[in-house]
């Protein structure tokens, strides 16, 4: 299968995903599962990368603007915006992209591979709206969440580096991070995160749905879905920087 | 009834069912027996609608499958249990959670009238005191007997069966070909079972369908396929040597 033909059948896939669930108590159910599996457990990794990179951007910025031209502020002011615009949404996504991602198809993928899609078909249950569409409204509510979080703990982490290293003062560092704030900047990060959320739900639940075999296969798929989940999200992150910023 | 006409069904130009035609009655264990790779799965995915047939008829007690809008599939489907060759189970959620899934999918029921339901087609099956394990955790017996319980829970109309005895010791696997005839009478379901198994073929094989080359190469009942002289089906029963034996000392019998 040729790429256009793979795009074309992502989007009938979405047709099926997004129909009425068939019995709410039962979608309700999988949604706060999902929650679980997708937001709740990947909060600690979340909390420990971007609270460790928000400490090297800070440290980076402070060696490198020795120039007692440049206010010792830049160095809070720039760790907030490249937390804020870039390393909370792109950054943290593609992390969710290997970690979820391969979660996601390897689940279903496996569910694949052992007829349980086929089970559930056979039962009279439509199996991607049942699978995936809990998967999608769990990523679109937790990983807004998530990403504020990673904002918070990336300033914080930047913030303490400067107490531990002593490269540059506190109240340089909180004066840098309350300078020029701009609201539409958090706006902008949201709006990536909820279509990178979208993304990192449905590549990989689409690698997973179609595999075909057996176990190597469904490993094979996982990897191709965290791949093209993050090819995707990378290109997205350009254009949508450009549309939205430019 | 579930009546086949002509089925022909193809995989990338290679073609598995070449005209099969079948009819299966209610009350009855119908099965369908051949080699490996003979397409006996693939038979029995198109009846459940798992795969499209490129030509052929399936309608079950007159309604005919390909007439059907996807909203009608999934209805006839509720009426229908399958037993995957493998289990299928759902091995997130517990033997209990298996069994209550189509309840909770589309019967209106409590909670403690869904259970009460579980416990019962899980003592039919001769479980007890599993409710709270995962599938993992079973044997593959228990495994396959779950899997029936779970396809007879909403009462269907119709059962399918793929080798719903492989790879089970043979004292197992006659409680299981018992079990699943004894269902068919009691719910006077119409259920079809895919085997290489000889032993129930010839327990429980009420109407036999041999599939060969992708014809249906022979039909009859256990009975008969002790006095057949179709090569081809004498041919597969016969291959070992106990039922050659087996086969002679009928003969003799009867005579
Ligand atoms: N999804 C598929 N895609 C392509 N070919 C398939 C597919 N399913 C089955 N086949 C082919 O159809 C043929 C029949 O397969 P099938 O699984 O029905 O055999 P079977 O009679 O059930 O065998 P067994 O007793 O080993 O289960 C095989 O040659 C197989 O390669
Ligand atoms: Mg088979």
């Amino acid at each position: 299968m040729n790429y256009i033909e793979h795009i074309g059948k992502y989007f009938i896939m979405l047709k099926q995903v997004f129909k009425k669930p068939q019995k709410w108590s039962v979608f309700k159910e999988m949604l706060f599962r999902e929650i679980e599996d997708l937001g709740l457990k990947s909060l600690g990794i979340i909390v420990f990368i971007s609270f460790f990179v928000g400490g090297v951007v800070a440290i980076q910025t402070a060696l490198n603007v020795d120039n007692p031209f440049i206010p010792k502020y830049t160095i809070g002011f720039a760790t907030k915006r490249s937390m804020i615009l870039e390393f909370a949404p792109t950054f943290m996504s593609i992390i969710l992209a290997g970690k979820v991602g391969s979660y996601i198809s390897s689940s279903i993928g496996t569910m694949r591979v052992t007829e349980q899609i086929d089970a559930l078909e056979v039962m009279g249950i439509n199996s991607l709206n049942y699978l995936v569409l809990p998967k999608i409204i769990a990523a679109l509510f937790f990983y807004p969440l998530l990403i504020l979080l990673a904002m918070f703990l990336g300033i914080f982490g930047g913030y303490y580096a400067g107490i531990l290293t002593g490269l540059f003062y506190s109240e340089d560092y909180i004066y840098g991070i309350q300078l020029d704030f701009n609201p539409y900047f958090i706006r902008y990060a949201l709006i990536k995160t909820l279509i990178f959320a979208f993304v990192i739900a449905t590549i990989p639940a689409y690698h997973g749905y179609y595999v075909k075999g057996g176990s190597l296969e469904v490993g094979r798929a996982s990897t191709q879905a965290v791949v093209w989940t993050s090819v995707v999200i990378i290109l997205l992150n350009y254009f949508l920087t450009q549309m939205l910023l430019g | 009834m579930i009546e086949v006409k002509n089925l022909y069904k193809e995989f990338d130009g290679i073609q598995v069912l070449k005209g099969v035609s079948a009819t299966f009655e209610k009350g009855k264990t119908n099965m369908i027996i051949g080699q490996s790779g003979s397409g006996k799965t693939v038979f029995l995915k198109c009846l459940l609608g798992l795969h499209t047939p490129e030509k052929g008829i399936i309608s079950f007690d007159g309604r005919n499958y390909a007439d059907l809008k996807t909203k009608q599939h999934r209805q006839l489907r509720q009426e229908m249990g399958m037993v995957f060759q493998g289990g299928a189970l759902y091995d997130s959620l517990t033997v209990e959670e298996n069994i209550m899934f189509p309840l909770k999918m589309f019967a209106d029921k409590t909670f403690d009238e869904m259970l009460d339901r579980v416990n019962t087609v899980l003592k039919r099956v001769n479980l007890e005191n599993v409710n709270a394990k995962f599938p993992a955790e079973l044997s593959g017996g228990m495994q396959k007997r779950v899997s029936i319980a779970r396809a007879i829970v909403m009462n269907p109309k119709y059962l399918f069966c793929d080798e719903p005895n492989s790879g089970l010791d043979p004292i197992t696997a006659t409680v299981i070909d018992n079990l699943i005839q004894e269902i068919t009478k009691e719910y006077q379901m119409i259920t079809v079972i895919n085997s290489h198994d000889m032993n129930s073929v010839m327990e429980i094989g009420e109407k036999i369908i041999f599939l060969k080359d992708g014809v249906k190469a022979w039909e009859g009942s256990n009975k008969e396929i002790f006095k057949t002289e179709n090569q081809a089906i004498v041919d597969f029963v016969y291959s070992s040597n106990l039922f050659k034996k087996v086969r002679q000392v009928y003969l003799n019998e009867s005579k």
